[in-house]
């Protein structure tokens, strides 16, 4: 089971600014171990976040992405109290999803 | 003669914007650390170390709750900016992590000699690394305030001094070699001065912290650890006394300067 998200969803106006930190290796594939074989490629490929339930982001990551990665994003028309979830899924098939509530 | 006069003006006139470039260079780096310090991935290890302290762990099954970090059992808030000290229990001057391997202990029954051999990066050790972390970052922007008042803190403060001026080495680099003077640098990195109070977050004010460019999280014993490494010393003991006494002397020196733990590094 993968560790938990940071997630910080901050109020300005009627906008939510979100800043999500995932815990993840990022594998790219193209690392070679001590014994000099490829370490096989582990990442996050799919990124969603919804607000209140609703689907307000998607992305497609790929290998290029840093490891323990950060994302931030803005929601238009969140208010105080509303919930942000964020989820995430890997090469693995490994998911994790994380809400917090705006402030 | 005039061509060696053009020569010498092109010279100065190529140092000059070596200099310009530098700064410029300084410049996008601090630009670059200002929009990473909005993320830093070290509150992800905060947060496993928080976990961590409360979770009953090892053969008695216990927390770290009742752990001793100088200001009685439990207390962590505060703690980060008076270590190393003195602990009359162990009858030895302690850093965080020294400190947290005799609570491993103790309280946990962990095989603490086991932990202290396992290379970074590995096993306990980031359990290790994750603790020092999160009660580090209970102190943030507190000022450092080490005890010296005991013989053996006194001790530890002269022993580190000699150690940080003492040379050796296939390279016969001391601490002193990179870290003795004003503006200094390896490579693009700006190298603080230790031998005198380097400023709030700067220097031992500064670790543990993440570093991007890896992404790994370090605390202070792997910071020293990696020192030696780059002046080519044997590697010193994890939790040694060597280490411990040079942590003292940095802590010392940074008396009244804000700890920014856990920071954020290239």
């Amino acid at each position: 089971m993968a560790d938990p998200m940071r997630i910080r969803a901050q109020i300005a106006g009627d906008k939510a600014t979100v800043r999500v930190l995932m815990s993840h290796e990022m594998e790219s594939g193209q690392r070679k171990d001590a014994a000099g074989k490829l370490v096989p490629a582990m990442h996050i490929t799919e990124v969603s976040a919804s607000h209140n339930g609703k689907v307000v982001l998607t992305a497609d990551w790929g290998s290029a992405v840093s490891k323990n990665p950060f994302l931030q994003f803005t929601v238009k028309g969140a208010k105080a109290g509303d919930k942000i979830a964020v989820t995430w899924k890997d090469t693995k098939g490994d998911t994790r999803t994380d809400e917090a509530t705006a402030a | 003669m005039k061509k060696i006069m053009s020569l010498l003006v092109l010279g100065s006139l190529a140092m000059a914007s070596a200099h310009a470039q530098k700064s410029a260079a300084v410049q996008s780096i601090e630009e670059y650390r200002a929009m990473l310090a909005d993320g830093n991935p070290a509150e992800l290890f905060e947060a496993k170390g928080e976990d961590l302290w409360k979770q009953k762990r090892g053969p008695k099954a216990a927390s770290l709750e009742k752990c001793d970090l100088g200001q009685g059992p439990g207390v962590v808030k505060g703690v980060f900016v008076t270590l190393p000290r003195y602990f009359a229990d162990t009858n030895k001057v302690q850093d965080l992590e020294s400190r947290l391997l005799t609570c491993m202990d103790t309280l946990q029954g962990l095989n603490v000699a086991e932990i202290a051999k396992t290379p970074f990066g590995k096993g306990e050790q980031n359990n290790l690394t994750a603790l020092a972390t999160w009660i580090a970052a209970e102190s943030r922007d507190m000022k450092f305030n080490l005890p010296q008042a005991h013989a053996q803190e006194q001790v530890a403060y002269e022993v580190g001094k000699r150690l940080f001026f003492q040379r050796g080495g296939p390279h016969d680099f001391s601490c002193a070699s990179c870290h003795g003077a004003d503006n200094w640098r390896i490579r693009l990195q700006d190298l603080p001065n230790l031998t005198k109070n380097p400023g709030d977050g700067v220097g031992f004010a500064a670790w543990p912290a993440y570093r991007v460019s890896n992404g790994q999280m370090w605390g202070m014993q792997q910071r020293l650890n990696d020192c030696y490494r780059q002046q080519r010393f044997p590697y010193p003991g994890f939790a040694s006394d060597a280490t411990v006494a040079l942590s003292t002397y940095l802590g010392v020196n940074s008396q009244g300067s804000k700890s920014v733990a856990p920071a954020l590094k290239r």
